[in-house]
């Protein structure tokens, strides 16, 4: 019998091999299983309690945490819709029931042979070319109902993925304006020797100097965050790169690490040597599983050219390396101290803070976290000197900005400027006409409307962490909002009570006022919804949660009103509905079996 | 000489290391929680203890003492966002208190009568949550569960033993037990755990005790809450400054 189960398990070998069985990795070992496998059952995680000597109880939890780990089989071929509103705009509704109907199947179910699932998952960052799917992890951009037909006709024949027509999974980088981080000419190498030169305080005061604000979207003066990590006590430091671009609506990350990587990783490298870190992560979102390949040879080649590993560029004691750690579906992880959580295998809950990442990150050592974009910007303030730098953007937005342009414009795409741009003249370079409304930095940003396309990109107006989603005059934003909000509620951790049930408050309310059935009071409930979350809540996801409902409320409350009952309550519950079932089973559909719905 | 922080205008000695919770309780001064268990780390779950740190609210039972600080806690604000929260724990779970062993020594229902919780708030959501009467003498009606983690907590680091976990996310977040059939009963806890103990609520019950003590002179129907956690916090002796006398 046991002999029997660890054959079963060979498979399992050299994953667990070349993790070395640390349960620190279990993450990492569980993403590898899932992809191996399709899924992770009951008799695998036996396997690894024995194997890794934790209970199953740490890995059903983690396991049960990210959207990508089945414990239950979810088919040889298992299909997720991205489902943001832009890939809702682009019809990827009517594009998911056209596949059921012709596998057969109902969303979010196997298929009864055990052959496929469909079902759909939050934002992949394809907006600039969705509607977009993952097949078993792998990202397959602009969907039409021919292709979709193809890749079901595909899946039918049991047809191994890589066999898929290529042009499936292409992704494009779509970029439309370049600038200082896109147009850059440097060699890899250039930036880190220019910062040898000034040495490892020097590059701190210069990053200081520059005046640099992350990228990710909080805008915490880069320089600051470096120097409290240098000075922290510990001997054992980290970089953390936050590739985990989990904000709907946002892609750029995508793009730099296509692009830019070199530039990405020489950030880090001067980072490493201006705190003093030997260790260095890329957390890569798990929908972004395409580009582990390339990146890692970009690390080889890096290594090989004595720009990572030990004694880097000659400078002997200076030793760093990088390692790419895969998310799994879980927009949580983009917080820093969820993130650091999930390095080191665990459920992404975010920490209580303080004490902070830069004194007790990862394995409670001091860490600096930043955003991908704020390490190629870090580099280039490097090479080109804090003076140059300051000079570009505005008084508190030194240095440019990556925007994620999507939605209602003829030309979707990146878009570098200057800091300090106005809202109307990204729409005017994007093509967009009849603009209703923008959503900047994503559903956790904020809802604008025509009266303020003046506003401008940057700290000091309107903060971004890049995405900029466009709706044009035949959407309805109350829709736009109710999208956000069924995000939040999915994306909750769960870990405090205002966020796990006020957010799935929040998304019912929203389904009752979307089913007719809303009334001034769901409005006030809104309002204090989003005063516990603001006030309670444990971290920025639930904190913001409410943000894209108060927005549009905001400019657009016609679009809720309209849908309101004029009534002051109206019961969610629908009496006469409930008694649907009875009626068809005693065969009666008289008005005496009917309950008499009030007057309006 | 320990430093001090302001709490409703009273002054709170603390020793370092102590978080705002811990120092109130020593010092006899009752904030509401629920996740917070004077004999484990804070974890800061339940946002209970939600308190106004210089204009800004935070979880108390997390939150580190700092010299000087001036902390609110006994307002209608902070105790409306109170109640709004335990209308949520009621709204998402399946209480039915009339039939619940519990009742009474439920620090759920304390809270909800102390904080004067008269309305159910929100829509609630019936989740399906089946119980586990697979043990022969510990019946688990997760019906009732809140996710404070006491259990996970209390397995784990006192009883060595890991007997729960959490799964899941979201709201969809839910307690198991360390066995592949799923089962309690063949995990390794055992009546005298610390696990057994700490549930707030009413999930982990021993069986064929049920109803000893009579609804109505249970530990809550005799005096509030409010007024009985500060017995089972840790006092500071009088030599340490905390006043344990005088606060009856
Ligand atoms: C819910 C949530 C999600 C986040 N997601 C991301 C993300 O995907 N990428 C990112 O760089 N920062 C994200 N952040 C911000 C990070 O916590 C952190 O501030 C950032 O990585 C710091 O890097 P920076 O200073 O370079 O911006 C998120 C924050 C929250 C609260
Ligand atoms: S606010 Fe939401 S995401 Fe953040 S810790 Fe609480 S439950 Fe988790
Ligand atoms: S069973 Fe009880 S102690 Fe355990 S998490 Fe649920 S409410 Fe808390
Ligand atoms: S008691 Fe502080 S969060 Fe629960």
């Amino acid at each position: 019998m046991v002999a029997d189960a660890s054959m079963r398990m060979a498979d399992l070998d050299p994953i667990l091999e070349r993790r070395a069985r640390d349960p620190g990795a279990l993450l990492q070992i569980l993403r590898e299983i899932q992809e191996l496998r399709g899924n992770i059952d009951t008799a695998t995680v036996t396997y690894l309690c024995a194997q890794l000597g934790i209970p199953r109880t740490r890995i059903e939890g983690v396991a049960g945490f990210y959207s990508f780990l089945n414990l239950q089989p979810r088919g040889e071929y298992r299909v997720l819709f991205s489902d943001n509103i832009t890939d809702r705009m682009l019809g990827n509704q009517s594009l998911l029931e056209a596949m059921c109907h012709q596998l057969w199947l109902q969303p979010g179910k196997v298929s009864e042979d055990g052959l496929v699932s469909i079902a759909t998952t939050s934002c992949t960052g394809m907006c600039d070319q969705g509607p977009a799917m993952l097949v078993n992890g792998r990202a397959i951009t602009r969907l039409s109902l021919q292709r979709v037909q193809e890749i079901a006709q595909l899946i039918r024949n049991r047809t191994p993925l890589d066999s898929w027509p290529a042009d499936f999974f292409r992704v494009d980088d779509n970029i439309r304006r370049g600038g200082l981080i896109l147009d850059n000419k440097l060699a890899p190498g250039d930036a880190l020797r220019s910062g040898l030169n000034i040495g490892e305080a020097g590059i701190v005061e210069e990053i200081k100097k520059s005046g640099l604000r992350g990228r990710g979207g909080a805008g915490f003066p880069t320089g600051l965050k470096w120097e409290a990590c240098r000075n922290a006590a510990g001997t054992t430091k980290h970089v953390v790169c936050n590739a985990d671009e989990g904000e709907p609506g946002t892609f750029k990350d995508r793009v730099l690490l296509t692009r830019q990587a070199d530039l990405v990783f020489e950030g880090m490298t001067l980072c490493a040597r201006a705190i003093g870190a030997q260790h260095g992560y890329l957390y890569l979102r798990g929908e972004y599983r395409y580009l582990l390949d390339p990146l890692q040879d970009v690390l080889q080649r890096r290594r090989e050219s004595n720009l990572l590993g030990k004694d880097i560029l000659g400078q002997s004691g200076f030793d760093f390396d990088i390692e790419i750690h895969l998310g799994a579906g879980a927009y949580i992880c983009g917080e820093e101290s969820a993130l650091i959580e999930s390095l080191e295998g665990k459920r992404g809950i975010p920490r209580s803070r303080p004490p902070f990442p830069v004194t007790h990150g990862y394995m409670q050592q001091p860490t600096a976290v930043d955003n991908v974009e704020t390490f190629c910007s870090a580099a280039l303030a490097i090479q080109m000197g804090a003076d140059s730098f300051r000079a570009i953007g505005t008084a508190k937005s030194s240095g440019s900005k990556l925007i994620s342009v999507s939605g209602d414009c003829p030309r979707p795409g990146i878009y570098e400027y200057p800091f300090g741009v106005s809202v109307r003249e990204v729409l005017e370079d994007c093509g967009a006409t009849n603009t209703r409304a923008v959503q900047v930095s994503g559903p956790s940003g904020i809802c604008i409307a025509e009266s303020e396309f003046h506003r401008k990109l940057g700290f000091e107006d309107l903060p971004t962490a890049g995405a900029f989603m466009v709706f044009d005059d035949s959407r309805d934003l109350f829709e736009v909002a109710r999208n956000f909000v069924h995000f939040f509620a999915h994306e909750s951790c769960g870990f405090c009570t205002p966020c796990r049930v006020g957010t799935s408050m929040l998304k019912s309310t929203m389904d009752k006022i979307a089913a007719g059935h809303g009334t001034r009071f769901d409005l006030a409930e809104i309002e204090n919804l989003d005063h516990v979350l603001q006030t309670t809540a444990h971290c920025g996801l639930g904190r913001t949660a409410c943000n894209p409902v108060l927005h549009t409320l905001k400019h657009f409350r016609p679009a809720y009103e309209n849908r309101l009952k004029s009534l002051d309550f109206e019961p969610a519950f629908d009496l006469d509905g409930a008694l649907a079932r009875a009626r068809q089973m005693t065969g009666r559909d008289d008005a005496g079996a009917h309950l008499k719905t009030e007057e309006t | 000489m320990s430093d001090t922080f302001h709490l409703d205008g009273a002054e709170v000695p603390f020793e370092s290391g102590q978080t705002v919770m811990q120092a109130a309780l020593a010092a006899g001064h009752y904030i509401p929680h629920l996740c917070y268990h004077p004999e484990f780390k804070p974890h800061g779950s339940c946002k209970l203890c939600t308190v106004k740190v210089n204009g800004r609210t935070t979880a108390s039972c997390t939150m580190p003492a700092e010299a000087g600080l001036e902390i609110e806690s006994e307002t209608e604000e902070l105790n409306a966002l109170r109640r709004t929260l335990v209308q949520m724990l009621f709204a998402e779970g399946n209480h039915f208190c009339p039939s619940c062993e519990k009742s009474g020594n439920c620090m759920l229902q304390a809270l909800g009568y102390d904080l004067e919780v008269h309305t159910a708030g929100f829509r609630h959501l019936y989740p399906d949550r089946p119980v586990d009467a697979s043990h022969p003498d510990i019946l688990l009606d997760f019906n009732r569960c809140i996710l404070c983690e006491l259990c996970v907590r209390a397995s784990s680091e006192v009883d060595g033993k890991n007997v729960f976990g959490l799964a899941g996310r979201g709201i969809t977040k839910h307690l198991i037990v360390n066995a592949e059939s799923g089962q309690l009963a063949d995990t390794d806890i055992a009546l005298a755990d610390k696990a057994m103990q700490v549930c707030p609520v009413g999930v982990i019950l021993p069986k064929r005790v049920g109803f000893s003590i009579p609804i109505g002179s249970r530990r809550y129907d005799e005096r509030p809450i409010s007024a009985q956690a500060l017995d089972d916090a840790p006092r500071q002796s009088a030599a340490s400054g905390g006043c344990t006398a005088c606060e009856e």
